[in-house]
């Protein structure tokens, strides 16, 4: 159980760093990139699949 | 357009992803399966009651028990230990909505893994689900992973070991129904179901379980009966009965004393059951399979699988009808037919004797859809759902 909450915070946190490199991207492709490896992230956190 | 702007427009286009997928993922998770109860189940009772460690749990399954007016032995039925094996849990289907007991106990569970029932395969491109035509109109059902859903047990091990065989095992096996048996109390929400069945074979005195499967034609187990040592005279005999009066060919595999985890080793080493599995052929398992869709699932035509066997690659033969679902369904309740039918002549003070569940031959003429009930036609008091 533990592992698991480490696990969502962990996951929690690179949602963050992605969120933050999207905000301080300059190149749209980039962007676009953050975003789509970002969904599968909320989706956990969210616990949705 | 202005860097903020672009960030928002993007932003906005993988919030509408988001809210696709999960809103896809969100409704298959919360389908709801209705099982309408047949005139042979004279109760219904939940996993958790023979061990509270799974009480309340997604896997908190719904046991189906038919008892005979007569005294004989008990069987336990799991379909759904793969959910993504649809003809295990509509032949269990079938089972808790027309069979009725004569002689002996049936206990039938048709999510034996329900939390693997509400995920697909990460990467797999499964679809969500799939309907069965009825005459009264469509059953939808959920397609299913064969690994517990990582919502429900998270994160796996880099190596799972195997308790209490200690042996190593792919690390995904743990959220694995079919490597983890016998369980533990204090485990995962995998091993605890496991831990569960194990209770319930011992507490109501199980003589036999049968695990229903399918497999990828590419895979050398499959179209057999895979049996403990304690049940290899009666999957012979069920075998040659099957071949020689049911019009389909079922062999016989011993399971293997050093493998570890499986139903048919464990069951039968931790308990006094005899433990049987059933495998049928699914082409869309076989990792030469094309497009994976509702369709392949249900009829099983795949013309890459085709040219796999044309080439040899496979462990049962396949042609351009492939393997419908009313056939694997059926061969599932044939051998259980013929199961019970041998055990009941060898052991008759433990006989268990059903009427009114169709063989191969029934199966296939009606299709599966003649034998489910209309859940909206029914009595709210006996419609389930899983």
């Amino acid at each position: 159980m533990i592992v698991t909450v480490l696990y969502y915070l962990i996951t929690a946190a690179v949602a963050a760093l992605l969120v933050a490199n999207i905000v301080k991207s300059r190149k749209w492709q980039d962007e676009v990139l953050y975003v789509i490896v970002l969904i599968p992230f909320l989706l956990r956190l969210l616990r949705l699949k | 357009m202005t860097p903020t702007l672009r960030k928002t427009v993007i932003g906005v286009l993988g919030l509408g992803l988001l809210v696709f997928s999960g809103l896809s993922f969100r409704r298959s998770r919360s389908l709801k399966e209705p099982v309408v109860i047949g005139p042979g189940v004279t109760r219904v009772v939940r996993l958790g009651d023979y061990f509270e460690g799974v009480r309340g749990s997604t896997n908190d399954a719904h046991i189906y028990v038919l008892e005979g007016s007569e005294p004989g032995g008990t069987i336990l039925v799991l379909g759904g230990t793969h959910p993504e094996e649809p003809a295990g849990r509509l032949a269990a289907w079938i089972m808790a909505e027309q069979a009725v007991v004569r002689a002996g106990r049936v206990f039938v569970v048709l999510s034996a893994n329900r939390s693997a029932a509400t995920a697909t395969r990460l990467g797999g491109a499964y679809p969500p689900g799939f309907a069965i035509q009825t005459p009264w109109g469509e059953q939808a059902f959920r397609t299913g992973d064969r690994w517990s859903n990582p919502l429900d047990q998270w994160p796996d091990p880099e190596v799972y070991i195997h308790y209490p065989s200690r042996q190593e095992l792919a690390y995904v096996d743990i959220r694995n129904l079919n490597r983890t048996w016998p369980g533990r109390p204090d485990g995962t929400l995998t091993e605890r179901t496991c831990h569960a069945f194990i209770e319930l074979i011992r507490r109501e005195k199980v003589d036999i379980l049968i695990d229903l499967h399918e497999a990828e034609l590419q895979y050398p187990v499959i179209s057999a009966i895979v049996a403990h040592q304690k049940g290899q005279d009666l999957a012979a005999m069920a075998s040659m009965m099957i071949s020689a009066e049911d019009g389909f060919a079922m062999g016989v595999e011993y399971s293997p004393l050093a493998l570890h985890g499986l139903s048919h080793r464990e069951v039968g080493d931790h308990t006094d059951a005899i433990s049987l599995l059933l495998e049928a052929p699914e082409p869309f398992l076989d990792a030469t399979r094309g497009r994976t869709d509702a369709d392949l699932l249900l009829t099983g035509r795949d013309p890459f699988v085709v040219r796999a066997g044309r080439h040899g690659l496979l462990f049962e033969k396949i042609d351009e009808k492939g393997w419908p679902i009313d056939v694997r369904v059926g061969r599932h309740t044939s051998a259980i037919l013929r199961i019970l039918e041998v055990w009941s002549g060898d052991a008759p003070d433990r006989a268990v004797v059903i009427e009114g569940l169709p063989g191969y031959d029934e199966v296939i003429a009606k299709g599966v859809g003649a034998y489910l009930r209309d859940p909206s036609a029914a009595d709210p008091k006996s419609v389930y759902f899983e």
